[in-house]
């Protein structure tokens, strides 16, 4: 192993993981992380995983606005518009 | 209604010098924003015909992330604000309202402070806005009003934390834990024990999105705020940096903390570990 050329372990690819994701990786970096993962069924696991949390977090925004909030804000409104503000 | 003016940081995030920089957001879409579902965000607008009067259809154009922030959309938008249109209000609250409750919390300590944050912020907004010149994105210059607005109520608060004091002294900090991973022998550094299986039914269900929610919750406040801009706000990298004034690098090593934290939680939760 020490004489092949540099490649990355899995403990090292975990902390590549949000680099890769957010496109930032080196064109080298992203190839050997990339030849890893073409391997490593545990570290595509990993990979998917991550990418199911940021879906998962993404779905936290499905929420309304309450027909009281909305009220609260309109009189909001209404007052800044009648006192010109 | 009167105050938040008054406030020195209020009348700082209102001044033209700030929201210029922040002009040319939200353009370029991320690679997580692609493989996320589309946001419901949009969907609480009421009934046409309970918003007042109806007025150009070129600021509803806003609705849509893609075209969102055209000029010509934002500055019919702003007429109709100023007129004193409560449809254009309205629209405006119904995209905004529910991310800068979220946004609001990673400041003050409840959801009712974050409400009453809110609603100072939306009198900031509309104080202010003879002040906005467009140059700037409209949201942006909301949720710097908004941060600002919360982060005076933090401090008041004693909650709020400088971002720069959090985003250091825990370097070493590893996204896996190292004891999962071999330390002997030709696989060093590979799994030792790898990432434990996740069912199709898990994954689709509404627990991982509850447990997500939790991951995030129990972050460090600065991981938080990142997380919870980039990941459920769907912020770009570069609107983070501006909002929080972090580097990118540093954003990008609070992030991938964050991430890895949540992740790690939501495995340990369902918790079914596979062991070698």
């Amino acid at each position: 192993m020490t004489s092949a050329p540099p490649h990355l372990t899995c403990q090292h690819l975990v902390e590549l993981v949000t680099e890769y994701l957010e496109g930032k990786l080196s064109h080298d970096d992203r190839s050997r992380l990339e030849q890893h993962l073409c391997f490593c069924d545990s570290c595509v696991k990993y990979l998917e995983q991550m990418r199911q949390v940021l879906r998962a977090t993404g779905r936290l925004t499905e929420e309304s606005i309450t027909p009281e909030a909305q009220e609260k804000l309109l009189d909001v409104f209404r007052k800044w518009k009648a006192g010109g503000a | 209604m009167e105050g938040p003016l008054h406030s020195p940081i209020l009348a700082l995030a209102l001044s033209p010098s700030l929201a210029c920089p922040l002009g040319a957001m939200f353009t370029a879409a991320s690679l997580e924003r692609r493989t996320r579902p589309p946001s419901g965000r949009c969907s609480a607008q009421p009934p046409a015909k309970d918003r007042g009067p109806r007025f150009s259809e070129a600021w509803v154009e806003l609705g849509s992330e893609a075209a969102g922030e055209r000029a010509g959309a934002t500055s019919a938008l702003l007429e109709a604000l100023r007129a004193g249109d409560e449809s254009a209000f309205l629209h405006l609250v119904n995209r905004h309202q529910a991310s800068m409750i979220r946004v609001a919390t990673l400041y003050v300590g409840s959801r009712a402070a974050a409400e009453e944050v809110v609603q100072e912020a939306w009198v900031g907004v509309l104080k202010g806005l003879h002040l906005f010149e467009g140059r700037s994105s409209l949201k942006s210059w909301i949720f710097r009003i908004l941060v600002n607005t919360a982060k005076a109520r933090g401090i008041r608060e004693a909650r709020s934390v400088p971002l720069s004091s959090l985003a250091s002294g825990d370097e070493d900090e590893a996204a896996v834990p190292a004891e999962r991973f071999q330390e002997h022998g030709v696989w060093t550094g590979h799994w030792s024990q790898p990432p434990s299986e996740w069912s199709d039914d898990q994954v689709a269900s509404a627990e991982l999105v509850a447990l997500a929610r939790e991951g995030i919750e129990q972050l460090p406040p600065a991981q938080r705020e990142v997380m919870t801009l980039r990941d459920v706000e769907g912020w770009e990298a570069h609107d983070v940096c501006e909002l929080l004034e972090v580097s990118e690098a540093n954003q990008r090593v609070l992030l991938h903390r964050a991430r890895s934290k949540v992740r790690a939680y939501v495995e340990e939760r369902l918790g079914k570990e596979v062991r070698p």
